[in-house]
């Protein structure tokens, strides 16, 4: 029997920089109206967006170095920030996981009512914070439906640790679910109908097939959760009580020395706020720019 | 290895669509059958009841004598070459074909050493060597057939199942691979089915060709079984061009209009009927009896053969005609044609 041959095809290796990136407009419009446009947005960005910012780090320094460590380091500021952390590290992970969950169902399976469950993962972005920190009074307050039975076992729910996470996984809910969402359901099940073929197990079919799949969405997703459970003011303050020390979030804490008239204090402890959400905006560019051809793939797919 | 699968009396539903209707079929141990049918007539869902990943709703599948509906889907033992290669892209070609043996419970699972020594084997098989550690975006539509292939092999499966396995390849290629899967074949011997809507690659490459249509299974046979004796008008037009002429049987003669123009018909089936005559089944003759007159209205290139195109009175389509000569006839030039081979479906 002979040996069959192939051909021996040029293997066409994705050439990342062959397509450019933007596209050059040669539309009708002329340099005129463009320079117009481009300083128009440059001018309103500049002046709502990155002056407020470093307005924040110039008050928070305004009273030298000395005076800004002693504000972030006073036990209220530190109960705040350590009390921020916990919340956050409770309420991301927690999203997380049931965020995955609910992207699964409803990118791999039909089942009725998912249109409803979609909608409903965007409920916290429409409903305002301050309404979602209501919801838990009335459900868990000393008045609420619920708490008389709380009181009589000795649960605190409000104006306590859990009201806060609570609190804030209902607002940070959508933001890992709405991530994964449209990933999964371009990328569809044959990778994962591939891989039980092969004989995998379920468990292994999600660790090594569908979780490496959405990495990057994923990573995305938990970068803006995380700096929303960090940042998250309204539903917050509404559960927390304010006590300093105890239930005082960063925002919280914030604007209570904003309210006392301590300006360079509150500045000081939001200049560590503006300075997460540059890190995540300088991580979230970073990944568009190291892996941007990555995730474009991933999701072409 | 090898094992014969017995699909029984198949039906399988999507709501109110029915995608399958009573389909049973052989496959014989190492058979290569070819499930062929135009896009949407159920050859996929055919193809996923067998691997298990779609169940059906009444009827069942055998592999050997064991029910698989016994069976997980890794006791199944399926090589499952999906329509778009389905690699996983996130791993390296490598790690791909490791996929099913590191998969495999820790009692079973080779180790290191011995997993390396068979995707080596395997891309040898396949004839890509040194591809190991390259990303599925890094090769080819037809190297990356090749690795999803070599990927199902290496769970030693006794099944082997192949989605359009050249569907999304160029046509140069396409030929090329099916004499390579041919070979392959008939070397490793596994029990293949796979699909195709291309009526040429399924002649070629199958030992038996199965036609599906609207889900229902028109007809089994080897390749010249179907391509000569089609069963349905539906398989003789799938399989190849044909014309159409409404004729009226009479004894063992078709007549066209009240002309005879074919005789020595077997079935006895006096009435109307279509006869499905192939482009090459017409030749020119000199002769008066059993010829049908006409003009030739067209002269075409249709690949290796030229084509001429013939109007005959009484009929709304021109015949078509493969020349077999270099000597072609003029445009315009009255000609007569005979019908050597044809097939006749009795028309109500
Ligand atoms: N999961 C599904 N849900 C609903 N309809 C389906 C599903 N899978 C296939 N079908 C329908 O069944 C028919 C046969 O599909 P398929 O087996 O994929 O055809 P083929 O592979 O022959 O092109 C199509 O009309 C398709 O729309
Ligand atoms: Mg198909």
């Amino acid at each position: 029997m002979s040996e069959a041959t192939l051909p021996d095809r040029a293997t066409n290796l994705a050439a990342p920089a062959a397509r450019p990136r933007t596209a050059r407009r040669t539309g009708a419009e002329g340099p005129v109206v463009q320079l117009l446009l481009i300083t128009v947005s440059l001018a309103f960005l500049l002046l709502f967006l990155l002056l407020p910012l470093i307005s924040v780090f110039v008050e928070a320094g305004a009273r030298g170095w000395a005076a800004y460590r002693e504000a972030i380091t006073e036990p209220d500021a530190v109960a705040a920030i350590r009390l921020t952390l916990l919340v956050a590290a409770i309420a991301v992970p927690f999203n997380v996981v049931v965020g995955i969950a609910a992207a699964w169902a409803i990118a791999k399976f039909e089942f009725t009512g998912k249109n409803l469950l979609i909608s409903l993962i965007d409920l916290p972005f429409s409903v305002s914070p301050v309404i979602s920190g209501l919801v838990y009074v009335l459900l868990f307050g000393a008045q609420g439906y619920l708490g008389p039975f709380l009181k009589a076992n000795g649960i605190e729910i409000i104006f306590a640790l859990p009201g806060l996470i609570l609190a804030t996984i209902f607002v940070t809910f959508p933001f890992v679910a709405r991530e994964l969402i449209p990933h999964m359901q371009a990328l569809g099940s044959t990778d994962e109908e591939a891989a039980l073929t092969l004989g995998a197990s379920p468990w292994r079919v999600f660790f090594a097939i569908t979780l490496p799949n959405v990495k990057w969405s994923l990573f995305y997703g938990i970068l803006l959760c995380n700096a929303r459970a960090m940042g998250e003011f309204g539903a917050v303050a509404v559960v927390s009580g304010k006590i300093r020390g105890l239930t005082n979030t960063m925002p919280l804490h914030v604007e209570i020395l904003y309210n006392e008239y301590m300006g360079a204090a509150a500045f000081a402890v939001a200049s560590l706020l503006a300075g997460l959400a540059l890190v995540t905006l300088a991580l979230k560019s970073l990944l568009e720019w190291r892996y941007g051809d990555a995730i474009a793939a991933a999701r072409r797919h | 290895m090898s094992v014969a699968v017995t699909i029984e009396a198949i039906d399988k539903r999507f709501l109110a669509f029915q995608a399958l209707r009573n389909v049973s079929l052989d496959i014989q141990p190492g058979e290569l059958v070819a499930l062929l049918g135009p896009s949407g007539s159920g050859k996929t869902t055919l193809l996923r009841l067998i691997a298990g990943l779609e169940q059906a709703d009444a009827g069942r599948v055998l592999f050997g004598d064991d029910d698989t509906r016994d069976l997980s889907l890794r006791d199944r033992r399926i090589g499952f070459v999906f329509q778009h290669y389905a690699l996983f892209k996130t791993m390296t070609v490598a790690e791909n074909i490791a996929f099913g043996l590191r998969s495999r419970p820790r009692a079973e699972r080779p180790d290191g050493a011995e997993i390396t020594r068979r995707v080596k084997a395997l891309l040898e098989l396949v004839q890509l060597p040194d591809l190991e550690r390259r990303y599925p975006s890094q090769l080819s539509g037809g190297q990356r057939q090749r690795v999803a292939l070599a990927r199902a092999l290496a769970i030693e499966p006794q099944v082997l199942l192949l989605d359009e396995p050249f569907g999304a390849l160029d046509a140069k290629i396409r030929k090329d691979l099916r004499a390579w899967l041919r070979d392959l074949h008939s070397r490793t011997g596994h029990t293949t089915v796979f699909v195709t809507h291309d009526q040429e690659e399924a002649l070629e490459l199958a030992d038996r060709v199965a036609i599906l249509h609207e889900g229902k299974l028109e007809q089994v046979g080897t390749p010249d079984d179907v391509y000569d004796h089609p069963a349905t008008p539906f398989v003789c037009e799938f399989l190849g061009e044909a014309n159409r002429l409404p004729v009226k049987i009479v004894g063992s003669q078709a007549f066209l209009g009240d002309r005879p123009v074919l005789g020595g018909l077997t079935q006895n089936q006096s009435g109307p009927a279509a006869l499905y005559v192939r482009p090459h089944h017409l030749k020119f003759v000199d002769e008066t009896p059993l010829s049908i007159p006409g003009v030739v209205e067209q002269l075409r290139r249709t690949g290796a053969l030229r084509r001429a195109e013939i109007a005959v009175a009484g009929l709304t389509k021109r015949l078509d005609l493969d020349l077999t000569s270099q000597v072609a006839p003029a445009i315009g030039e009255r000609v007569r044609v005979k019908i050597t081979h044809a097939t006749a479906f009795a028309t109500a």
